[in-house]
């Protein structure tokens, strides 16, 4: 086995991150699958961290966490904004910039 | 060559006259009619100035330059501003000085009730400072912006009075015909330059005794093509008829005396071309002879007094024509006709202004009659240009046109005897249609409408017509007394040696004037002594019928160039709408509705901007996927 | 190929015992309705994921992971979840029109190129394993490499994560277009509406009451009978005793004393 199949999965589970966020329509759940992509990429970052043998893809992966979090906050709170004045959470309906 | 620095005032003064009174408008209403005269006589002046000068020189120096300033000098292509006066230049500036100054102080009295009279002197100054610079230019180019010039004065002159549109057409036909003949004085420029590399009168000749026949032949042509523009001769004919809507001085002084004789000019200044080119030279005479008739049947059947006595230039320039293309033998007599011409047919023409303003303006003949009686000094001075022009001995007419019909027998075998019998057959129908115009205008009985007071034209009107008369009395004694003329022109040309007599010149006048003969007696019998209806005649001839409608002339332009020259127009008119607004139309339209089309995309859904994100993606991906390969 | 890094057999059953389970639950976060069964298959995949980074020698990151992703991240969405509506669920049908068979053939296309190139790359060298990098510890490794070469990044992170409390809180924060009415304002307004209710709150159950009989009614302080206090269906059987009986000077209140 080798550390290449750890990459793979990475893969699949960025695959199925994207389609979600296109998929679905409640708002939170496509923040999740948004987090499901970076979790990914940190599995991809650590797996090559192993490969190279330097722990700089770790540090990588640390920012993204952080950044991931920051982001995290920051989406929910304007869902919530959202969700107050229109007390509904699905992302078809803010749809007032279209033609 | 002598240079000299005196040529320029000849020019410079008419001009002067024309640009002051343009340019101070109405300030100069008061005076700028004398002026202008004044300015045109002391033309003149200088004029008999420059002769007197000449006479006194010997043969050899008489020719004389002055150059003005270098013009154009690009590369090989020199041509300076420069002036020749010679023997056959100073004719020429003393017929259009001269008879020019005569119809400006005739004008003074014509147009002394019109109220742009200022501007129509200015006008004649134009015409008179671009004539000048025309018949003295010493190169083609140099002559080309006379030429130029004197189109655009016509232009302005005859539709002077422009309020009335039909006028105003009428200048906008004579300058596009005119325009043709340019365009062949310009293409003879180019083959001058192109051939010898020089466009002036004396270089030309000097190359032109090695150069090829073709480039001759071509620059014949192309100079006979420019001479039959701007002297209304077949086939650019159409617009002399239609000039009459000038005033009347302009009917004199441009269509009868000056301009239209350019196109002679032009020829006899290039009799080296001619002569190197036989078959230009045969082109020349048919183009004259065919003239000659065209314009003798013509009027025979117009009953409008200027559109007669136009058709009778029409055929006189023929005759003119006719000479300059016998080659050497003919030139100076064609001069001699121009010269005379001059006299008696810008003293017709003023004389025919004179009956106009009798008759309050009228000019159909069948509704003049018995004028003798209230115009008796124009009667005179008309009947002596009559007479002068069928060639009645010793008028003036006699012999200049004999001498042309001689030379026409003279140019031997059978083209010899086609043109002498049309040129007389041409002297038998101008002397009848000119005996009509004489019978119906004076001798016949009244047929005027009501309220018309025939009288007696002012001193102004009729001293000019007298000075005319007088001209047309006695230049042409003075001019072929032992051949003048002819040995006053001969330093220009080169004689080819031959000389064939055809027929004695006792026999050729005899026959000229048995055919003038004839055509007076049928006028006098039709009109005379027969029935003169004051209505036109409806049921006539098939031929009159032909001959009122100008031969067929505007119909056929019409026809050929006219309508299928609009609808290319037209043509190219929605081409260029269709195709090219069309093109740059749909330039717009695309991107109108490429809009339209990309618009579709922003549909506001963030679902299917990730979607189109992920494809971004994918194709990313891909392209990585096939570079790696 | 052939790697210098051995991998454990331990580690190997560990993966591809987990590795499927977490594909199978990222499918699942995809395809249920409710919202919260969302939650719930992320935070499994998180924690698998967290497996996976103690397993390959990440084990900083590992226990982060848990703590700060699993923890707080996710524990964050669900409380937004809550907040938003936790019975909130998306209808099965796409309104898009041909937006779901474009994503799937897009994510087919994607995963199978990204699969394919990471099959046929070559990083240029062998897999080395994190021993030498591991040896005075992850944590110190990682310290090491974070304040020296990454500590510009870092404080700028520190930085973002200001910002973005900051940024939440102005998201969240109401803003008053009317002033705030005070303590007094409130008791005015409380008793300027039309029922008791508001002014002083409704009384507790059995303050009015007469008896405990559920057909016996309370009385209110102006002696007529509450209407609230009899069950509807027993009023509209006519069921309802008259509470005269049951007034307290009829009731009486002699006291017995017993020995």
């Amino acid at each position: 086995m080798n550390p290449y199949n750890y990459l793979y999965v990475a893969a699949i589970l960025f695959t199925i991150g994207a389609v979600g966020v296109v998929v679905r329509r409640n708002a939170i759940v496509v923040f999740m699958c948004v987090e499901l992509m970076l979790n990914a990429s940190n599995l991809t970052l650590t797996t090559f961290s192993r490969i190279n043998g330097d722990l700089n893809g770790q540090v990588v992966a640390f920012f993204t966490m952080v950044i991931a979090a920051c982001e995290v906050v920051v989406g929910l709170a304007i869902i919530v904004t959202i969700f107050r004045s229109r007390r509904s959470s699905s992302i078809d309906d803010a749809s007032l910039l279209k033609r | 060559m002598v240079t000299t620095n005196g040529l320029v005032f000849l020019i410079a003064l008419p001009l002067f006259g024309a640009l002051s009174l343009l340019l101070l408008g109405r300030r100069a209403d008061k005076w700028g009619h004398v002026l202008a005269t004044l300015l045109s006589a002391s033309s003149f002046g200088v004029g008999l100035f420059q002769l007197s000068e000449m006479l006194g020189r010997a043969t050899a120096d008489r020719p004389i330059t002055q150059k003005l300033f270098s013009w154009i000098s690009v590369g090989s292509f020199n041509v300076d501003a420069s002036l020749l006066l010679d023997q056959l230049s100073i004719c020429f500036v003393l017929l259009i000085t001269g008879v020019g100054t005569l119809i400006h102080i005739y004008s003074i009295a014509y147009m002394s009730h019109d109220h742009d009279r200022r501007r129509f002197f200015a006008y004649l100054n134009l015409f008179i400072a671009a004539m000048l610079l025309l018949v003295l230019g010493d190169s083609y180019l140099n002559l080309y912006v006379g030429w130029e010039g004197v189109g655009l004065a016509s232009y302005l002159l005859i539709g002077f009075w422009n309020q009335k549109p039909a006028y105003a057409t009428a200048a906008k036909k004579a300058f596009v015909m005119n325009r043709i003949g340019d365009m062949g004085l310009s293409f003879a420029i180019m083959i001058a330059f192109a051939a010898f590399g020089t466009v002036t009168f004396s270089g030309v000749a000097e190359h032109a005794h090695h150069a090829s026949s073709t480039t001759m032949t071509a620059l014949g042509i192309m100079l006979l093509v420019a001479a039959v523009g701007k002297s209304a001769q077949f086939p650019l004919q159409a617009w002399l008829g239609d000039a009459m809507a000038g005033p009347t001085p302009v009917s004199a002084l441009i269509h009868a005396a000056t301009m239209v004789t350019a196109g002679v000019y032009l020829i006899v200044r290039s009799n080296f071309v001619f002569d190197a080119a036989p078959i230009a030279q045969l082109l020349v005479v048919i183009v004259g002879a065919i003239t000659l008739m065209f314009g003798a049947l013509v009027g025979t059947a117009k009953d409008d007094i200027k559109k007669a006595l136009a058709a009778s230039t029409m055929s006189q320039i023929g005759y003119m024509i006719l000479g300059a293309g016998l080659g050497p033998a003919g030139y100076a007599f064609a001069i001699m006709h121009l010269l005379t011409h001059g006299f008696f047919k810008a003293g017709m023409f003023l004389g025919a202004g004179s009956v106009m303003h009798g008759m309050n303006d009228e000019v159909n003949m069948r509704k003049y009659g018995n004028l003798r009686k209230f115009m008796p000094i124009t009667f005179i001075t008309f009947g002596l240009g009559y007479l002068a022009i069928i060639g009645v001995p010793p008028f003036a007419g006699f012999y200049s046109k004999d001498m042309i019909i001689e030379t026409a027998f003279n140019a031997g075998g059978v083209k010899g005897i086609i043109l002498g019998s049309t040129a007389l057959l041409g002297a038998a129908i101008t002397a009848f249609y000119m005996s009509r115009v004489v019978i119906l205008t004076f001798t016949t009985k009244e047929r005027w409408d009501d309220g018309e007071h025939p009288h007696e034209s002012p001193f102004l009107m009729w001293l000019p017509m007298a000075i005319l008369a007088i001209g047309s009395v006695s230049t042409g004694y003075l001019f072929s007394r032992g051949d003048a003329l002819k040995n006053w022109l001969a330093p220009l040309f080169t004689e080819h040696g031959e000389h064939t007599e055809l027929l004695e010149p006792a026999v050729v006048s005899g026959l000229a004037l048995l055919m003038v003969a004839i055509g007076v007696a049928i006028a006098l019998f039709k009109y005379q002594f027969g029935e003169v209806t004051k209505a036109t005649p409806e049921d006539v001839s098939i031929f009159t019928r032909f001959a009122r409608r100008d031969l067929g002339q505007d119909a056929f332009n019409e026809a050929v160039f006219m309508r299928p020259g609009q609808q290319l127009t037209s043509l190219l008119v929605k081409a260029d709408e269709s195709v090219v607004d069309g093109a740059v139309r749909g330039v717009g339209q695309m991107a109108l509705g490429s809009g339209f089309a990309l618009r579709k995309i922003q549909t506001g859904f963030a679902r299917s901007y990730a979607a189109l994100i992920l494809i971004g993606a994918v194709t990313l991906i891909a392209a990585i996927w096939v570079i790696t390969q | 190929m052939n790697p210098t890094l051995t991998i454990a057999t331990p580690e190997a059953v560990m993966f591809w015992f987990m590795a499927p389970l977490a594909v199978f639950a990222a499918l699942g976060m995809l395809l249920v309705k409710k919202a919260v069964h969302s939650a719930i298959l992320l935070a499994w995949v998180m924690i698998t994921l967290a497996f996976f980074y103690i397993a390959q020698g990440a084990l900083f990151l590992g226990i982060v992971q848990v703590v700060v992703y699993t923890g707080a991240v996710m524990m964050l969405f669900l409380f937004i979840l809550m907040l938003v509506g936790v019975d909130s669920s998306d209808s099965l049908t796409e309104t898009i029109r041909g937006l779901r068979p474009i994503a799937i053939t897009a994510a087919l296309g994607f995963g199978g190129l990204m699969v394919s190139l990471i099959g046929r790359a070559t990083l240029g060298r062998e897999p080395v394993g994190l021993e030498a990098a591991n040896a005075g510890g992850n944590v110190q490794g990682l310290a090491q490499l974070l304040f020296s070469t990454y500590v510009w990044p870092f404080e700028v992170v520190s930085a973002l994560l200001i910002t973005a409390a900051l940024g939440a809180m102005v998201l969240a924060h109401h803003q008053r277009t009317v002033e705030r009415p005070s303590q007094r304002e409130q008791a005015v307004n409380r008793f300027r509406t039309g029922s008791l209710a508001s002014a002083a709150g409704l009384p507790g159950p059995g303050v009015f009451a007469r008896h405990n009989a559920v057909d016996v009614p309370a009385l209110l302080p102006d002696g007529s009978a509450a209407p609230t206090s009899i069950s509807a269906t027993l009023k509209a059987r006519g069921d309802v005793l008259d509470s005269s009986a049951y007034q307290l000077d009829n009731v009486d209140t002699t006291v017995i004393e017993e020995k």
